[in-house]
């Protein structure tokens, strides 16, 4: 019964958060109460018994999350921009309708907890009850996550690796100092490496200046 | 950024520390919560902390840049490394039981051991490596500003 009672804390907590986020135009504020956000969900995931994503929500939603929002708050604004009111308007029955739609979709969701469940009675057993023979590891998340599922984790970690590559193709600086060492190249002291030199050793070379 | 005192001593103290938690998690996933997700990221807020308050020039003096772009890519290699290694052995790829025929369960420890390095190493490198793209953009804020 208690549970109950937290869980209801922290979902009251939750939505309080989330409507702080849409009322403020300070996006500043915006990000911490997102960590906030984040660190509420961290707990709901603790009374859920799942404290191996609870710790990673911690540690990326309100950890490296927040980080790296305040990294691109000082490259951009830090106050939202005022909406007009005819686009106001719409986002109301748009967020309505979205809502009885998702709503709609879990009635046909087994119930909270329930051990009939799908989840509960296909490969879940066999995890919980063969892991410490089959692995003998007493950690059934890593168990799944790095031997039974390592194909997943294998294509998760691709992902991850992929999406750095994306991120820095297009906001870092590697490619673009190439070319303004080519637009600048008379007279130039800034980079006496040289012009058009290649990626790695472009790079190497601004470990020790900046 | 001369003037953060408490900020720089607390600083220093913690680095320390979070970097030894970032190891705990990451090899005692086995046995605790955690494991290389977790522990990469901790790794990885060690030194973005170090860049926040010592400035990323001497982050970068630590960590450079094109270390950090390359460690992404060698967790990768580590995790299918450690499959195509099964399959030399003459297993699945990705079967652990390769690396100890006798016993599966310890060639599951190691294999899990050193599935959990590279996802590490990657998620450390990616996170550092965001973060020194973002930070290393030209636009740099004073501390008024905020």
């Amino acid at each position: 019964m208690p549970e109950t009672w937290i869980n209801i804390f922290l979902f009251v907590m939750l939505a309080a958060t989330a409507l702080a986020v849409v009322r403020t135009r300070h996006l500043f504020a915006v990000v911490m109460l997102s960590g906030v956000f984040s660190l509420l969900s961290a707990l709901l995931f603790v009374t859920l018994d799942a404290v191996d994503v609870a710790f990673t929500e911690a540690a990326v939603g309100a950890g490296i999350s927040t980080v790296l929002m305040l990294g691109t708050l000082a490259l951009t604004s830090r106050r939202e921009g005022p909406v007009s009111a005819s686009r106001q308007l719409w986002a109301l029955p748009i967020v309505v309708l979205t809502a009885a739609a998702l709503v709609y979709g879990t009635l046909d969701m087994p119930g909270f907890g329930s051990p009939d469940a799908p989840a509960q009675r296909h490969i879940a057993p066999h995890y919980l009850g063969e892991t410490a023979s089959e692995i003998g590891i007493p950690n059934v998340v890593t168990a799944v996550l790095a031997s039974y599922r390592g194909y997943d984790t294998l294509g998760e970690t691709a992902v991850i690796f992929t999406a750095g590559v994306g991120v820095l193709l297009i906001i870092s600086e590697l490619g673009r100092r190439r070319r303004r060492d080519d637009e600048d190249e008379e007279g130039s002291v800034r980079n006496p490496e040289g012009a058009g030199d290649r990626i790695g050793g472009n790079s190497r070379s601004d470990g020790d200046i900046r | 950024m001369r003037h953060h005192l408490i900020l720089r001593t607390v600083s220093k103290l913690l680095i320390g520390a979070i970097l030894l938690f970032g190891l705990y998690v990451q090899f005692h996933g086995d046995f605790s919560p955690g494991g290389g997700f977790q522990a990469g990221v901790i790794v990885a807020v060690a030194f973005i902390l170090h860049g926040i308050v010592f400035g990323l020039g001497m982050v970068q003096r630590v960590f450079p840049r094109w270390l950090v772009h390359k460690l992404a890519a060698v967790g990768v290699l580590v995790y299918a490394g450690t499959g195509v290694l099964g399959m030399f052995l003459g297993y699945d790829f990705l079967d652990y039981g390769a690396f100890s025929p006798d016993h599966p369960s310890h060639g599951q420890h190691w294999g899990i051991l050193a599935v959990e390095l590279g996802v590490g190493i990657t998620v450390a490198g990616v996170m550092v490596s965001v973060y020194y793209a973002f930070a290393g953009r030209p636009p740099q804020m004073s501390d008024e500003d905020w």
